[in-house]
């Protein structure tokens, strides 16, 4: 049922709080609702913080509880925690709300013309395999027809902002 | 005071009187000239006073008294007239002569220039209490956005062309600003927009080198009024232009602008695309949230 433990090493991304936004790695638990953290390669010095504001990521550092910060520094170096964290799909998430949050009235544009003619594409080609289906589905056997969906690149919509503006860019220029 | 001059050479009190007597004529004449310029130049002579002291600074003779018995109404002199006493004596033209047209055509008449006024009021205004810091429209400090700087693209909020976005040239002397479509892409000309009801994007267009003409100002834009009220009260209205027609000037001047920023606008991917859609909100969208 739970996954992930608070424990000693557990990395933990901070929701609220001055340190908003940081990641940190619970080296002792104090109390029931505290904990002492440090974040050496994130900005946030040794301090307690209230578990409540914690979220625990999937990554485990090894480090003997109360260790210092050179050691918690030298086990989150080495198991290169902050390339590991903006590879993870939650951190991509956040930065693309956040992308999409300091969008300008031009960019909105341009996200709404790229949004149009990736549906225009794959409407198309919808189009054209329900007629091939509706045609084969008279005769027997019924090909597939949901394959040739997963060809369309699932891009996060806001990762689209630089490049989708290219992609649109180069069909219309072929136009 | 000029006049007074001479006779004020002689003072009132004794002591000094001998003085200055003896002062004065070194000033004037030399004693060893005296024979010889007899004739031109007379020698004064001062006479005592005339008012015998009663006591410290009383006379006996009051100052009309002393009038009289110094025959100050024998010696009045002025100033000789100076030169702006002069002009000033050149007094302005009173009336005019007009020539009679109409009716009684061929004559002319003698016309005041200056007329009495044809009514007073029974009751005159008070005077107003000095105040201060009240300019005129005229003179009032023009403020301008930062976020507003010339080739910033504006949203238009207000007035037949709302929700469209347009290129900012310049703010003019009254405070509005000078904008355009331009007209090619969105059909807005160049026309003025107030600061207060347009929203300022961060999207700009680089308009180094864009000459704007000159005689592009408020009085080019402003809405032009007959004043020929010389019918009755039915038809007043009526005459109030309300049509709005297009002159040449205004179409060179539009081409004149837009050819150079179209040229510009051309080098940005998708702004003429974006110049020619329009603004709106939809559900989910807060303007306190958007960045612009």
């Amino acid at each position: 049922v739970f996954k992930r433990f608070v424990e000693i090493g557990r990395v933990a991304f901070i929701s609220f709080g001055p340190h908003a936004g940081k990641l940190v790695a619970i080296v002792d638990v104090i109390d029931q609702n505290r904990a002492l953290v440090d974040g050496p390669c994130s900005g946030v010095r040794r301090q307690a913080m209230p578990f409540k504001c914690m979220q625990l990521t999937d990554f485990v550092l090894k480090f003997p509880h109360s260790a210092r910060q050179k050691c918690v520094r030298l086990a989150w170096e080495k198991e290169n925690i902050n390339a590991k964290w903006s590879a993870t799909r939650w951190a991509k998430k956040i930065e693309a709300r956040e992308k999409k949050a300091k969008m300008t009235d031009f960019d909105r544009y341009k996200v709404m013309k790229a949004k149009r003619m990736r549906n225009r594409i794959i409407k198309h080609e919808m189009k054209k395999l329900q007629k091939l289906a509706s045609k084969k589905g008279k005769k027997p056997g019924k090909p597939v027809k949901k394959a040739p969906k997963g060809k369309k690149p699932e891009k996060a919509p806001k990762a689209k902002k630089p490049e989708k503006a290219p992609a649109p860019k180069a069909q219309k220029a072929q136009k | 005071m000029a006049g007074e001059k001479a006779p004020e050479k002689k003072p009132a009190e004794k002591k000094p009187a001998k003085k200055k007597a003896g002062e004065k004529k070194p000033a004037e004449q030399k004693p060893s000239q005296k024979a010889a310029g007899d004739k031109k130049k007379r020698v004064k002579k001062y006479h005592a006073s005339r008012n015998p002291v009663l006591a410290r600074g009383i006379g006996r003779y009051s100052r009309s008294a002393m009038y009289a018995r110094k025959a100050l109404y024998k010696r009045k002199y002025t100033a000789p007239e100076t030169k702006i006493e002069k002009k000033k004596k050149e007094m302005p033209r009173a009336t005019i002569i007009k020539p009679v047209g109409g009716d009684k055509n061929g004559g002319s008449r003698v016309v005041k220039i200056r007329k009495m006024p044809r009514y007073y009021p029974t009751e005159d205004v008070p005077r107003k209490l000095l105040s201060h810091g009240k300019k005129p429209f005229c003179e009032h400090k023009r403020r301008l956005r930062a976020s507003i700087t010339p080739g910033t693209v504006l949203i238009l909020l207000t007035g037949r062309h709302r929700g469209k976005r347009v290129v900012f040239l310049k703010q003019l002397d009254t405070g509005l600003l000078l904008v355009t479509g331009p007209l090619a892409v969105n059909r807005v000309p160049l026309r003025r927009a107030h600061q207060k009801f347009v929203i300022a994007t961060s999207t700009k267009v680089d308009l180094t080198g864009v000459k704007i003409p000159k005689h592009l100002t408020d009085s080019y834009f402003k809405k032009k009024r007959l004043r020929k009220p010389k019918h009755q009260e039915g038809e007043i209205f009526d005459t109030e232009k309300e049509k709005y027609e297009l002159t040449e000037q205004r179409k060179v001047d539009q081409k004149a602008v837009d050819s150079q920023i179209l040229a510009r606008i051309k080098k940005v991917p998708q702004l003429r695309g974006y110049l020619r859609s329009t603004f709106s909100l939809s559900n989910g969208v807060y303007p306190h949230k958007l960045v612009f």
